[in-house]
Formats: structure tokens, sequence, C-alpha cells
């Protein structure tokens, strides 16, 4: 249970906002209304999805249309909930489709397949993915990551039916498990990176204690991101990169409590991205 | 030396190969996502922007769809040929009831739905007023609708919320009895709100009335021709200095050319 108890806690989470918005949808109550892309949640905050607003703001700029205002505030809000607290939290906590990747990765673990990767690509595309869709927007006028995202069309799917929507959630799915490990959250997921960069300076960290550790690497391979865990058994501290999701597997694995939640500490800089 | 040439040549190769990648997926996406704007032949709700600022303002969040009591809305999959998750209805299925509230519009984030596009102002207030609503419009197929044949039939007629504004019934003599009229269903484009209502009625096997996209079923006329006998028509002349000449030519040259050398 000790091994676990993040997990269930973040998935407590993830389904209990799925399941509260699919229900406040099917009865119209005003309690929790829309979706991840933008919502307003306990009667009265709004939130929108900043990627979501990026590609609306962009696309629209040129003819200088105007965003309503409660998508505007709900920006802010989703700023200030991530940008000062839970960075890339969101992934871990939020982003139904973790429990997609995370059950390829339990699949994976399972069958023992470690395929190696097969496309020659670096963790930080995913950064190339948020500018492409950032370019894309500006020329074709329109939000270009909203139309293909699968992550939209999973919660949608869930909240207001599904359809065909289940292939793009499939197909990250399979890509997953058979091409890349963690592939689409790691590589390719833009949604992932504005995270990331919003978090930046966000408090929740994740903090390893190096005289306790004992370098069995048990974090390192649990981690999605396992770049993020460079300094395992060299130095103590939060970790920094901006890449880490706070999805406590590391915290969870390690027998020894090398690791733990605490927060960022603006002394040791040195290794943010 | 060999070895950091090598070293080189790899990771220029790298980048290289990973601007491909790039490139590769950028054209791929732009063109679905171009193809996906392009081809959308989508009823939307009431209070809609014009379609390609409602496609760069909707946030896909569903929130019109559930407020909507009537569940008409309904937020297109990838199999629908309607960008996928903005909102739309199909009114064979289900029509928009042009709701007095309209409860879809103000709940939008974004404005893509937009109230303004509804408002009158009645004892100084602005409200909104779902007969403003520009949804589609309305078309009848006149060689299916039974009507046109001259059977009695006027259930879109009776459907409409506008009854005798936005549809109403011409009366003709019927030639070929000589003793019934036909009781023609003509829709009013300027009136009709496309809230399907006729469509959903309509007794014909696939419905001979049905709502279009506004842009897809409408002409328009430019302001070379007039309604010299309409006083609000000619307000349109008043347009001529906002359109810009199709060419650049001085004005002077395009009046005076019968007067030059060259003819
Ligand atoms: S990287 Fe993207 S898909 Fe993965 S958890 Fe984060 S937001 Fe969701
Ligand atoms: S470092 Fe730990 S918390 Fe961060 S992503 Fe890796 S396993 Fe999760
Ligand atoms: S006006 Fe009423 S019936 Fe029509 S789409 Fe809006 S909520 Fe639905
Ligand atoms: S409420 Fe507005 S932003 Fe949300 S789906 Fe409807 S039209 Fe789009
Ligand atoms: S309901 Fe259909 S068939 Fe009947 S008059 Fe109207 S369009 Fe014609």
């Amino acid at each position: 249970m000790k091994k676990i108890r993040f997990l269930i806690l973040r998935r407590f989470i993830q389904l209990g906002i799925l399941v509260t918005f699919f229900v406040c949808n099917y009865y119209a109550i005003n309690f929790f209304n829309g979706n991840l892309n933008s919502s307003k949640v306990f009667w009265i905050i709004p939130m929108s999805d900043p990627l979501s607003i990026a590609q609306i703001f962009i696309s629209g700029a040129i003819s200088g249309i105007a965003i309503g205002s409660e998508a505007v505030i709900g920006l802010f809000v989703v700023l200030i909930i991530y940008g000062v607290f839970f960075g890339r939290g969101y992934c871990a906590f939020v982003c139904p489709m973790n429990m997609i990747t995370d059950f390829a990765n339990f699949l994976r673990r399972i069958f023992e397949f470690n395929t190696n990767k097969k496309l020659n690509i670096s963790r930080k595309s995913k950064y190339g993915v948020l500018i492409l869709s950032l370019v894309l927007s500006f020329i074709l006028a329109v939000p270009a990551f909203d139309l293909i995202s699968p992550i939209s069309m999973l919660h949608r799917g869930i909240v207001f039916g599904m359809g065909f929507g289940i292939f793009g959630v499939l197909s990250v799915f399979l890509f997953d498990l058979f091409f890349v490990k963690n592939g689409f959250c790691g590589y390719i997921c833009p949604l992932g990176a504005t995270y990331s960069l919003i978090g930046k300076y966000s408090l929740l960290r994740v903090k390893h204690n190096k005289d306790k550790c004992t370098k069995c690497n048990k974090c390192i391979i649990i981690c999605p991101e396992p770049q993020v865990l460079d300094l395992i058994g060299k130095r103590s501290g939060s970790i920094n990169k901006i890449d880490c999701m706070k999805c406590a597997r590391c915290i969870e694995v390690c027998d020894d409590n090398a690791l733990k939640y605490g927060i960022f500490d603006f002394k040791n800089m040195r290794s943010k991205k | 030396m060999q070895e950091i040439n090598k070293n080189r040549r790899n990771a220029i190769l790298k980048t290289a190969q990973g601007i491909g990648i790039f490139a590769f997926s950028g054209l791929i996406w732009g063109a679905y996502v171009s193809k996906a704007k392009a081809s959308s032949f989508s009823l939307r709700p009431p209070g809609a922007k014009e379609e390609s600022e409602f496609l760069k303002l909707c946030i896909k969040c569903g929130r019109c769809v559930t407020f909507c009591p009537f569940d008409t809305l309904k937020l297109a999959t990838p199999e629908d040929d309607v960008p996928t998750g903005t909102p739309y209805f199909t009114p064979r299925k289900i029509p928009c009831y042009m709701c007095v509230d309209v409860p879809c519009v103000p709940v939008c984030p974004t404005n893509a739905l937009d109230e303004k596009l509804l408002n009158i102002v009645e004892n100084d207030k602005e409200m909104m007023d779902i007969r403003n609503a520009k949804m589609g419009v309305a078309v009848v197929d006149i060689e299916s609708c039974v009507a046109y044949w001259g059977i009695q039939c006027d259930a879109c007629y009776r459907a409409c919320p506008l009854i005798d504004e936005a549809i109403k019934l011409e009366y003709k003599q019927n030639d070929r009895t000589n003793k019934h009229s036909y009781l023609l269903p003509v829709v009013d484009s300027t009136k009709c709100t496309g809230c399907g209502l006729c469509e959903h009625a309509c007794i014909t096997k696939k419905a001979a009335i049905m709502v279009l996209p506004r842009d897809k079923a409408l002409g328009s006329v430019d302001i070379n021709y007039i309604k010299g006998w309409d006083k609000s028509d000619e307000a349109r002349l008043n347009q001529t200095d906002k359109i810009a000449p199709k060419n650049s030519d001085d004005t002077n040259s395009v009046i005076d050319y019968l007067n030059s050398g060259d003819l």
C-alpha cells in the first residue's frame, strides 16, 4: 500500500474530476461545467487550458478578435495554480491521458518488453511540437493542436461522447506500448511542455537526500522522465528540471526514504533547465 | 581529427533528421487541419460568430451542449463532417427549439457564441432575442416536396416558430385538376433562423425542406444592382466608399480611356 499511496491519490483525483464533469454535464448541474479545455468549477471559478488559449489567441490575433473575458480569467487562474504551486503536476494528477500511458507502461513491465526506442528523437522535441502547434495555429488561423489533440478527444469523449475519438486515444496507447516508452508524454505532448514551462518556478518539488540514497536506481527505472533525476546519488536538493511531473512514483518506489515531496529550494538552482 | 569530424557529421545529420521529422509531421498536421477547417458544413448554435471566427474562438468546452435543455447540440467527434470538438446540431434528429432565454449562449467562455449578435433593445434594455439567430437557412426542394405536387401538406409551415414570417404559404391554382390550389411553402431567408423545426417536421422520407449553412445556401448581390424602389436597399450605396477599386489605376485614366489616342 505504501508503495502506491500517491498513485491511488492521483487516480482518485483524475477519475474524480472526470466523473464530476460527466455527472454535472449529464444533469446540467452548475457545480462543475465544461471539460479540461475550459470549465467553470465550484460554481464560479473559471479555468482554461493555457495551450488552447494560446492557440486561440494566436489564430485570432491577426484580425484582432477579442476572446471572452471568462476564458481569459480562467487562464490566469490556471497560471497561478500551476505556475506557483504544482508545475507539471497537471500531467500526473489531472490529465486523463496519464492513465492510458501509465497502463501502457504497466503492460510493458508485466510482459517485460523493453523495445529500444526506434525513433531517434530527443525529449526536447515536445517543446518543438509546442512551437509547431503555435506556428500552425498562426498560419492556418485556427487552433491547430486542439483539432487533433488526443487528450481532448479523451476527456471530451468521456464527458460528451467518444465516437471515433477513441482512435486518437488508442494510437497514443499503442505508441507508448510498442514504440517508445513514455513516448507521448515524454516526447510529443505540447500540453505537458506548456505546463513544464509554466511551472519553472513552481513550489512543489521532489527532494532528494543523497546521504540516504543507496543508488539502487529504482527511481530512475520507474520515472517517466528519467533525465530529471540526474542528481540521484550525487547531491541533495530539489529536482529543478521542469520536465518532472511530480507524480511521486520515485518517492514511492524508494526503499530508503531518499526522496520526498518538498518545496523548491531556490538556493540550489544550478540544475534548472 | 577524423573522430571529431565524424562526431560533427553525426551531429549535423541528427539535427537535419530532427528538422526533417518536424517538417514532415508539420505538413501532414497542417494538411489535416486545413482540410478539417474547409470541410465544415456545420450548423452552429444560435449566436455563433461567422464560421471562420467561430472556429478560431471555440475552445470546445461543451458548455453550450450541457445547457441546451433539448439535447440539440453535440460536440463533433472525428467521424462527423464538422471540425472535431466543436458544437453543431442535426435538425432532422433534434432541431433547435428556440428557447426564449437562450441558455446555450451566455455560458460560452470565449464569446464564440456572442450575445451581442442576438441582442435587441427593449425598454432601453439590451436583451437577447432568439429570433435574431442565424444558424442556417431552410431551403425547399420543390421536386420532393409533396405540396408542390398538389397534395396538401403544411407540416413545415405549422412547425415554424416564426409562422407566416420565416415561412409562408403561397397559393396558386392547380391547373391539373382545376379544382384545387397549391399551398406552397416558401421561406423568407431574411427571417429564417435556421432552427430546423421545419426539417424535423417534414413528412417525406428524407426531408424536402432542409437547413443549410447560410454562407453555403445564399447568394449576395454587389452594389451594381440596387433596388431603387426600396429605400432600405439604397442604404447599401453608402458602402461604395468602403470598397476599394479592383485595380489601382487612377480613376481619371479609367474615365478618360476613350479619349486617349490608343483607341
Ligand atoms: S504530457 Fe501531455 S498527455 Fe502526458 S500527462 Fe502531460 S498533458 Fe497529459
Ligand atoms: S522525478 Fe519522480 S516525481 Fe518527477 S517525474 Fe520522475 S518519478 Fe515522477
Ligand atoms: S436555443 Fe435552446 S434549443 Fe436552441 S440550441 Fe440553444 S438551448 Fe438548445
Ligand atoms: S460554449 Fe462556446 S467555446 Fe464552449 S463549445 Fe460551445 S461554442 Fe465552443
Ligand atoms: S413538410 Fe415537407 S413535404 Fe410538407 S410542405 Fe413542408 S417541405 Fe413540403
